[in-house]
């Protein structure tokens, strides 16, 4: 039955991917492609949902084993969810990043998986975390992950700018992830982005066809 | 590879575990779900069930399509089953096809995928009609359409074609027949007939089989024995003797 020869190293889906998170005036966009694949050969989703709710304000972007990935966002948004009624409050973004590093730390030799975490509090505002595959936790004002976040590191570097507004930062991930995904063959689909502000998450899709094209294409 | 007789020469080789390389597919349709698959489960080069089912019931309005290991299918949507039913009794509701999932996926997760079963799980409840893959891991897709097992390549080519949303059942059901014949046709280990199971917020229309393999094969003649075809050479009678005879009274709780 498995007759895809692989050489991800992950067993089973993968979501080799491309997932990113950018600071802007007044919240964070995350947002990521839609495929998942088996070896390097099937995609076995095209519409796969990387951009996971942990919480009200609070998302995380999944990279690497789809299984691993999704039991630790199940359980990072129970413990969440817990923790935020025992405090009678929302949850800090740093709070559930916490919880996300603390799963992937300890369970560094089963779990093939890492995230982004991003959202707004009352606290700090917008803020984006990354937890890496070992458990590493790192604030950023922006950052991408997944397979084909290598092929835009140049990209994002050179285009960041601090304190964009809501359009400028739209256009900065549609770009990045579109040049991502015309790359990377594990990357694909649509783009899927999530607004997070004090007001509203708003969730975005924009379709192969609508993506913006670049020389070349 | 066990040695006979300590010697190299006739070894037995333990059977290799029964799979069930297979063809299963699900749709969702205008008014519910429509589940296939093939009936064919092979123990390597032999078919070894080819009526097997594949469609396993999980609970009144949610059936499981399994493909990979033929027992780990089978006891995981057992156990599936056991668990919706109790948690139905304990609650008083009626279970929700994403409960199935959920329970599923910590259950195959917490096993490392080292239960070989790979699920198509649709169903019918009071939020609408969901189709479901669950995968050994513990990954889990909500999708449209979807078809799995060894044959899942060529099926796929045909739901990918014809899919449509908001199909009536009747397409449907042509549908995930023609995608389970194509991978029956492309596939070694899928095979023999087709079983459909259609669901609806009305109830369940169970079809084994919907669509027969022409190549069945009818036997030519009996091949049993008459009474009296080997002959009897001896006969030897050993009286077995009663020696001792004890009762050993049990306490069963709530007897009278």
């Amino acid at each position: 039955m498995d007759s895809h020869h692989s050489y991800s190293q992950v067993k089973g889906v993968s979501t080799g991917t491309t997932i990113l998170a950018v600071k802007f005036n007044g919240g964070v966009i995350i947002g990521s492609d839609s495929r998942a694949s088996m070896g390097e050969s099937y995609v076995s989703s095209k519409t796969i949902n990387k951009l996971i709710q942990v919480h009200d304000r609070i998302f995380c972007c999944i990279a690497g084993s789809l299984a691993d990935a999704q039991a630790v966002t199940k359980m990072a948004k129970f413990q969440l969810s817990f923790h935020s009624i025992q405090m009678e409050s929302p949850p800090l973004v740093k709070a559930a990043a916490s919880i996300m590093r603390e799963l992937c730390y300890n369970n560094k030799e089963e779990l093939q998986a890492g995230f982004i975490t991003a959202g707004w509090d009352r606290k700090k505002g917008p803020q984006i975390y990354v937890v890496s595959l070992g458990g590493m936790l790192l604030s950023q004002p922006y950052t991408i992950g997944g397979s084909g976040s290598t092929y835009i590191y140049g990209y994002v570097d050179a285009k960041f700018k601090p304190d964009m507004s809501l359009e400028e930062a739209t256009q900065f991930s549609t770009n990045a992830l579109a040049l991502a995904m015309g790359r990377d063959n594990v990357s694909g689909g649509v783009v899927h982005l999530v607004v997070i502000t004090e007001a509203e998450v708003k969730h975005v899709v924009v379709p192969g066809n609508k993506l913006p094209k670049f020389h070349d294409e | 590879t066990v040695p006979v007789n300590g010697s190299e020469e006739g070894k037995i080789k333990a059977p290799k575990p029964m799979k069930t390389g297979t063809t299963i597919a699900g749709v969702v349709y205008k008014d519910g779900v429509v589940l296939g698959a093939d009936t064919r489960a092979t123990s390597e080069e032999v078919v070894a069930d080819k009526m097997c089912a594949k469609i396993h019931y999980i609970a009144p309005n949610i059936y499981c399509c399994g493909a990979g290991t033929a027992a780990d299918t089978e006891k995981t949507t057992d156990m599936l089953s056991s668990n919706l039913t109790i948690f139905s009794m304990n609650s008083g509701r009626n279970p929700r096809v994403v409960m199935a999932v959920n329970i599923l996926q910590d259950m195959l997760f917490r096993y490392r995928g080292m239960i070989g079963a790979h699920l198509i799980l649709g169903g019918v409840d009071c939020t609408g009609s969901h189709l479901y893959t669950v995968g050994p891991y513990g990954s889990m897709d909500k999708v449209p359409y979807l078809a799995m097992g060894s044959g899942k390549l060529p099926a796929m080519g045909i739901l990918e074609d014809r899919f449509k949303g908001n199909m009536d059942l009747e397409e449907a059901k042509a549908l995930v027949s023609d995608a389970i014949h194509a991978g029956i046709m492309s596939d070694l280990a899928s095979g023999n007939n087709i079983d459909l199971c259609v669901i609806t917020k009305e109830g369940v229309d169970y079809i084994r089989p919907h669509r027969e393999s022409i190549y069945n094969y009818k036997r030519q003649a009996k091949y049993k024995y008459k009474p009296g075809t080997t002959p009897v050479l001896n006969k030897t009678v050993n009286q077995l003797e009663l020696v001792h005879e004890t009762v050993q009274m049990m306490e069963t709780a709530g007897s009278s």
